[in-house]
């Protein structure tokens, strides 16, 4: 009912793409309304990556999330998905301020996956290109988001729900 | 039955590796057509073309009909939905993440601001 209310005060989101640019590499693009160096600090702060990496709609609570963002720095993400934990963890490859940053994610058991994130800013706003590289094919069809295919059946429906949820604190 | 979505990955992913395929695919869009004339379209031999044909076949993006002494081939009923749900999935779990980094993104710009002017004063 109130469906125009909202809408004033929500500003136009930017459209997230996701490409499979080869049997194991998957790469999604966006652009923040932020210049990098604002951005990059809340891809590289624990305490902010934390509040936006596991989507609350994700029914994941983050138990811990430690990150030492510096070249050969590990980092690990635990989570707990309703009675069991998981984890996810791996090191800092490679760490540019404001304009790159290259990690591997060694849990699964075929091999590791390298994720390369670039920062391109342009007119204080920030182009978001994230490379996921996958060991194998098969890796990268199993991935994480296809394991919590009923966590996501959900997620239309909450994401619509969070455009409405203020929470300026 | 997820063994099954990996077989079936694999091979429609394997089948999409290749240019020619994914023209065919294309082609096939838009209307039926026999093995010959799209070998033909692709200057291809006859065998080239049924390799690839087979390919298609086998991972379901593609079936075909043979009737008197002609191959027709037209599209799988869910070439390629499939596929695409697979992609939604990341694009609805990359979309939620990169909303709540927005918010996070927000209040560093608008702690900025305060900040700043504290400092002017």
């Amino acid at each position: 009912m109130d469906e125009r209310r909202e809408s004033d005060a929500t500003p136009t989101k930017n459209h997230t793409t996701v490409e499979r640019r080869s049997e194991r590499e998957l790469v999604v693009t966006r652009t923040v309304n932020a210049p990098a160096r604002l951005v990059f600090e809340a891809w590289t702060k624990a305490e902010l990556f934390r509040r936006w990496w596991v989507p609350k709609s994700y029914g994941l609570t983050l138990l811990s999330c430690e990150m030492d963002v510096r070249v050969g720095g590990q980092y690990r993400l635990v989570f707990r998905h309703e009675d069991s934990t998981m984890e996810f963890f791996g090191t800092y490859l490679e760490v540019t301020p404001h304009s790159r940053l290259v990690w591997t994610n060694e849990e699964g058991d075929g091999g590791m996956t390298v994720t390369t994130v670039t920062f391109d800013e342009n007119a204080g706003k920030t182009l978001l290109v994230v490379h996921d590289r996958y060991p194998s094919k098969e890796a990268l069809d199993s991935g994480s988001t296809a394991a919590m295919p009923e966590a996501l059946d959900q997620l239309d429906e909450l994401l619509a729900s969070l455009g409405s949820s203020t929470e300026t604190k | 039955m997820v063994q099954y979505c990996q077989t079936h990955f694999d091979a429609s992913f394997g089948a999409l590796s290749d240019a020619t395929r994914r023209g065919v695919l294309e082609q096939l869009g838009r209307a039926d057509a026999s093995i010959s004339a799209l070998a033909e379209n692709f200057h291809m031999t006859l065998t080239g073309m049924k390799k690839h044909v087979g390919v298609l076949e086998e991972a379901g993006l593609v079936t075909t009909e043979k009737v008197g002494r002609v191959r027709t081939c037209k599209l799988g009923v869910c070439a390629l939905q499939e596929e695409a749900a697979w992609i939604e999935r990341y694009r609805q779990l990359w979309g939620a993440r990169f909303d709540e980094l927005d918010k996070v993104v927000e209040k560093l710009k608008r702690k900025e601001r305060v900040d700043g002017r504290k400092k002017r004063k």
